[in-house]
C-alpha cells in the first residue's frame, strides 16, 4: 500500500514535471528557407521562400491543408452560382488582425483592388485575372477600381464575380496574391505597413523580427481562430543560400527542415540520414526554348531532330542524381482538372539508336552532317546543374550534326536575352503557380499587340499557332470540365507535335525533414504550412 | 601634420565623385536590369516599376538625381529588397560586418606579428617550419572551403560551436566566422613580419645593440620591432578593406546579416542603389584607412615627414 502510494506520488510528480516542462519550453521550428525575402507584402513577393513566411502570417479566404488542397480559411463557407461565375464567401466570426481590428470584407475588396492597381506593380497580379475586369484594371485600361469584380455585400460577405467560369479559381485563391491586407494600416502607412513597427497578421503566426541576411522570426498568433490546434510556438525562417552549409547546419541539429539540398549529396543523405530526404514530383517543367523567329529553328523538322535525340532518361538519375523523371509533354502529371491520358509521343518509345538515326536523317535532309554541322548557341543561366545538362545535351547533339556553342550568363542577363529574342536555344523552367494545365500551356500562346510592339510574355521561343490559341481560348470559357480538359489536351498535343519547345525533365521538390517533425505531408505544390507541423524534442 | 590630414581629406572629395560616377555608369552599361527575373512582367507593371525608380528618365538625369540625393545623404531605395532602403540595409548590416572584421583584424594582426617574430628569431628551425605550414594553410585554402571544413569539424563532428547563424550578443557564434576571416590575414601579416624582421635583425644598428650587451628580448622590443613593423603597417589599410569586403563567403556560409553579400548579390541582381551605396561606403572606409596608415607611418618611421 505504502509502496503503491509512493509510486503513484512519484508518477504524478513526474507527469506534472513533464507537463510543466512542455508548457514552459516553447516549441521552436528552425526552418532553412533559402534566399532573403525581398518583401513581406503579399502583393510584392514572388518566391517560394517568401511564400513560406507570408503564408504563415496572412490567410486568405481559402487556405491550404497539410496536403496543400484548398480548405476554408478566413471564409468558413462559400456558395458558387450555377453558371460558376459568382462566388459568395462568408467570413468567420471574430476574425481579427493582431492589432485588434476586425478582418472585414472591405479588407479583401481593398486588397484585390490594390493588387490590380498598376501602381502597386505586383509581379503575380495576373494569377487573379479570372476576376471580372482584373486584367483591364491591371493594364490601366479601366481606372475606376470599383469596377473590379470583388464586392463587399456586408462586413462579413465577399462576392467575387469572374469573367468566365474558372475551375481552378479556389486553387488560385490559396495563392498569396489573394490574401487580404489591413486596409486601415495601408491607408495610414502606404507600402510601409509591412515595417516591423506596423506589421500585423491574421494567420496562425505573426512576424516579430526580420534581420536581413539572417532570419525572419515569427511567433504563434493566439488570436488565430484555430490557435488551439497550432502546435509550434515560434518559427525561424533562416536565410541561407549555400546548400552545403545548410546541410552541415542540419547535421549539427540547428535546422529542423531543409527546403533544398545539394543533389550530389542525395546518395549520402539516403545512406546516412535514412528516411529524412523527401524527393517528390513537383508541378514544373525544365525545358529548352527554341527561337522560332529565325531560321533554322523555325523549321519544325529541325526542332524534331533536336528533341528526339536527347536521351532524357539519363538526366534525372545520372546527371542530376535526384531521379527527376523525363519530360516528353508540356503538362506535368498530376495537374488538376486534366483528366485523360498523359501526352506521350510515339518517338519516346522508340529505341534511342533509332531516334538518333531518324534525327540524323532529318538533319542530312536539311544539309547538315557531323562534318558540316549546324552551329547553335545554347544559352543558360550560370549554375552547375544547368551547365552539366547543357554539356550532356551538346554531346547528344554532336552525332546528328549539331555543333553547340555554350554561353552562360547570370540570371538577369540570361532572361533579358531570352525576352529580347537574342538567342537560338535557351534554358528555361516553369513552376506552376496553381495546379491547372492552362498555367503551362499559356507559355506557348501567341503574344498580344501592345501599341506597335508584340508582347510575348513568357513565350520566349515565340511559338505561334492560331489553332493552338483558339483551343486555349475555347478552354478558358468552357464550363464542362471534361470538355475543357479535352481542349487543353488537344492544344498540348498540337504544340508538342510541332516541337514548340523541348521539355527535358519534370522538377522534383527536395526537402529534408528531421524525424522530430511530424505532419509534413508531401504534395505536388511543395507547400507545407507550419500550422500543420508538430515537433518533439 | 594636421594640415596634411586636412589636405588629404579634401583631396578625397574629387576621388569619391569620380568613383561614384564611374560606378554609376559602368553598372548601367551591364545588360539586364533589376526587374529581369525568370518571369516576364506585364509591360504596364514594368513601366510602373521603372517610373517609380526613375529608370525611365535619360541616364544623365538619373545620374543627376542620384548625386543630388546623395549630397543630401539619401542613398535611395533598394530595387530588389522592398522592405528596406539602402541606408537602412547598411545600418543594419554594417555594424555586424564591422564587428566581425574588426575582431578578425585585431586578432589576426596580433597573432600575425607575434608569429612572424617567432619565425624570424628561429629562422630555419622547427618553430619556423611549423608556423610557415600553418600560415600556408591559411593562404592556400580558399575561405569558402575553410568555412565549410571548420563548420563540419567544429559544428557537426565535434559539436563544440554553432555551425552558423546569428544570435545577438553570442560570442560562440562569432568564433568560426572570425577564424575563417582572420586566418589568411594573420598569415599574410606573419609572412611580412618574418621577412622584415629577418632583414632588420641583420642591420648595423641591431648589431650595435647586441654588441653593447643587450639581451635578445631588449633588442627586439627596443630596437627591432618598430622598423620591422613598417611593411606590416602599410599592409594594414588594404588588409582591413580586404576583411570588410572579403566577408561575403563567410556571411553566406554562416548565414550572418552583414553587408558583404549585398556587394555581390546586388550587383548580380542589378540592384543599382545597393551596389552604389555599398561601394560608396567601402570607398570611404578605404580612403580613411589609407589616411590613418599614412599618419601611423610618421610615428613609426622618423624618416617620414609630412608637408
Amino acid at each position: 500500500m505504502k509502496f503503491t502510494q509512493t509510486l503513484t506520488a512519484v508518477a504524478t510528480a513526474g507527469v506534472m514535471a513533464l507537463m510543466m516542462s512542455t508548457a514552459a519550453s516553447a516549441v521552436t521550428l528552425q526552418m532553412h528557407n533559402g534566399a532573403d525575402p525581398g518583401s513581406l507584402d503579399p502583393h510584392k513577393v514572388s518566391g517560394d521562400w517568401e511564400n513560406r513566411i507570408v503564408g504563415d502570417y496572412i490567410e486568405g479566404l481559402v487556405t491550404e491543408d497539410a496536403k496543400a488542397d484548398a480548405i476554408p480559411g478566413q471564409a468558413e463557407s462559400w456558395d458558387i452560382s450555377e453558371d460558376g461565375t459568382v462566388y459568395t464567401f462568408h467570413l468567420r466570426d471574430g476574425i481579427k488582425w493582431t492589432d485588434g481590428e476586425p478582418v472585414t470584407a472591405e479588407d479583401f475588396v481593398f486588397a484585390f483592388q490594390r493588387l490590380m492597381n498598376p501602381a502597386t506593380a505586383s509581379d503575380y497580379a495576373y494569377l487573379q485575372y479570372p476576376i471580372k475586369n482584373a486584367a483591364k484594371i491591371n493594364s490601366g485600361e479601366i481606372t475606376d477600381f470599383s469596377e473590379l469584380g470583388v464586392k463587399a455585400l456586408d462586413d462579413k460577405t465577399v462576392e467575387i464575380t469572374l469573367e468566365a467560369p474558372t475551375p481552378f479559381f479556389l486553387q488560385a485563391l490559396t495563392h498569396y496574391t489573394a490574401y487580404p491586407v489591413p486596409k486601415h494600416l495601408v491607408d495610414e502607412y502606404g507600402d510601409a505597413w509591412t515595417n516591423m513597427d506596423h506589421i500585423v497578421a491574421n494567420g496562425p503566426y505573426k512576424i516579430t523580427e526580420w534581420l536581413p541576411g539572417s532570419y525572419v522570426h515569427s511567433v504563434k498568433n493566439d488570436d488565430y481562430y484555430d490557435a488551439a490546434n497550432v502546435q509550434i510556438d515560434e518559427v525561424y525562417y533562416h536565410v541561407l543560400e549555400d546548400q552545403a552549409a545548410a546541410l552541415n547546419r542540419y547535421r549539427a541539429g540547428e535546422f529542423d527542415i531543409l527546403t533544398d539540398f545539394p543533389a550530389d549529396q542525395y546518395q549520402w543523405i539516403q545512406d546516412n540520414l535514412p528516411g529524412q530526404a523527401h524527393v517528390e514530383p513537383f508541378l514544373g517543367v525544365y525545358y529548352y526554348v527554341l527561337n522560332q523567329e529565325k531560321p533554322p529553328l523555325n523549321d519544325p523538322n529541325i526542332r524534331e531532330a533536336l528533341s528526339i535525340s536527347i536521351m532524357r532518361d539519363v538526366i534525372g538519375p545520372d546527371i542530376l542524381g535526384t531521379g527527376e523523371l523525363p519530360a516528353y509533354g508540356w503538362v506535368p502529371e498530376g495537374t488538376a482538372n486534366y483528366q485523360g491520358e498523359t501526352y506521350m509521343p510515339a518517338w519516346a518509345k522508340m529505341p534511342y539508336e533509332d531516334r538518333v538515326a531518324k534525327a540524323k536523317g532529318i538533319m542530312e535532309a536539311a544539309g547538315y552532317t557531323p562534318d558540316n554541322p549546324l552551329t547553335l548557341q545554347l544559352r543558360y543561366n550560370t549554375n552547375d546543374n544547368h551547365q552539366r545538362i547543357a554539356v550532356a545535351i551538346a554531346a547528344m547533339w554532336e552525332p546528328i550534326g549539331v555543333k553547340v556553342e555554350l554561353f552562360n550568363a547570370e540570371t538577369a542577363v540570361h532572361y533579358d536575352a531570352l525576352r529580347a529574342g537574342d538567342f537560338q536555344v535557351g534554358r528555361a523552367g516553369w513552376l506552376l503557380d496553381y495546379s491547372d494545365a492552362s498555367n503551362t500551356l499559356d507559355l506557348l500562346k501567341t503574344g498580344t499587340m501592345q501599341g506597335d510592339t508584340m508582347n510575348w510574355g513568357n513565350n520566349y521561343g515565340r511559338y505561334s499557332n492560331p489553332e493552338f490559341d483558339k483551343l486555349l481560348a475555347a478552354a478558358s470559357s468552357e464550363q464542362d470540365l471534361t470538355k475543357r480538359a479535352g481542349e487543353l489536351h488537344a492544344a498540348e498535343t498540337l504544340a508538342m507535335d510541332q516541337f514548340a519547345a523541348i521539355p527535358i525533365y519534370w522538377y522534383v521538390s527536395k526537402n529534408i525533414v528531421s524525424p522530430k517533425v511530424t505532419g509534413f505531408e508531401d504534395n505536388a505544390k511543395d507547400v507545407h504550412r507550419t500550422r500543420w507541423l508538430t515537433k518533439s524534442e | 601634420m594636421l594640415g596634411y590630414a586636412l589636405r588629404r581629406v579634401l583631396s578625397a572629395i574629387p576621388i569619391a565623385l569620380i568613383a561614384v560616377t564611374v560606378c554609376f555608369f559602368v553598372l548601367r552599361l551591364a545588360p539586364g536590369g533589376p526587374f529581369d527575373g525568370e518571369r516576364a512582367l506585364p509591360p504596364t507593371v514594368l513601366a510602373n516599376l521603372r517610373a517609380h525608380y526613375n529608370l525611365d528618365q535619360p541616364l544623365v538625369v538619373q545620374y543627376l538625381i542620384y548625386i543630388w540625393r546623395l549630397l543630401q545623404g539619401d542613398l535611395g531605395p533598394s530595387m530588389v529588397i522592398d522592405g528596406f532602403n539602402v541606408s537602412q540595409l547598411i545600418s543594419i548590416g554594417f555594424p555586424f560586418t564591422l564587428t566581425v572584421a574588426m575582431s578578425a583584424f585585431v586578432i589576426a594582426t596580433v597573432i600575425g606579428v607575434i608569429a612572424g617574430m617567432i619565425a624570424a628569431v628561429n629562422q630555419n628551425k622547427w618553430p619556423d617550419y611549423v608556423l610557415v605550414l600553418v600560415v600556408m594553410l591559411g593562404v592556400v585554402i580558399p575561405n569558402f572551403l575553410m568555412a565549410a571544413l571548420l563548420q563540419l569539424w567544429f559544428g557537426v563532428y565535434l559539436g563544440w560551436l554553432p555551425a552558423g547563424g546569428w544570435v545577438a550578443g553570442s560570442i560562440p557564434h562569432l568564433v568560426l566566422p572570425v577564424t575563417v576571416l582572420a586566418w589568411p590575414h594573420a598569415a599574410r601579416i606573419s609572412r611580412l613580419m618574418r621577412g622584415s624582421m629577418i632583414e632588420v635583425l641583420g642591420t648595423n644598428f641591431v648589431r650595435t645593440a647586441r654588441s653593447k650587451g643587450l639581451g635578445q628580448r631588449l633588442v627586439l622590443a627596443r630596437h627591432a620591432i618598430k622598423p620591422a613593423l613598417l611593411p606590416v603597417v602599410s599592409y594594414l589599410g588594404p588588409g582591413m578593406s580586404y576583411l570588410l569586403t572579403g566577408s561575403l563567403a563567410v556571411e553566406q556560409i554562416f548565414g550572418l546579416p552583414g553587408i558583404g553579400k549585398y556587394f555581390v548579390t546586388a550587383a548580380l541582381n542589378r540592384d543599382y542603389g545597393v551596389v552604389l551605396g555599398t561601394t560608396i561606403l567601402y570607398m570611404f572606409i578605404i580612403l580613411a584607412l589609407n589616411l590613418i596608415v599614412d599618419l601611423v607611418y610618421a610615428w613609426l618611421d622618423p624618416k617620414v615627414r609630412y608637408r
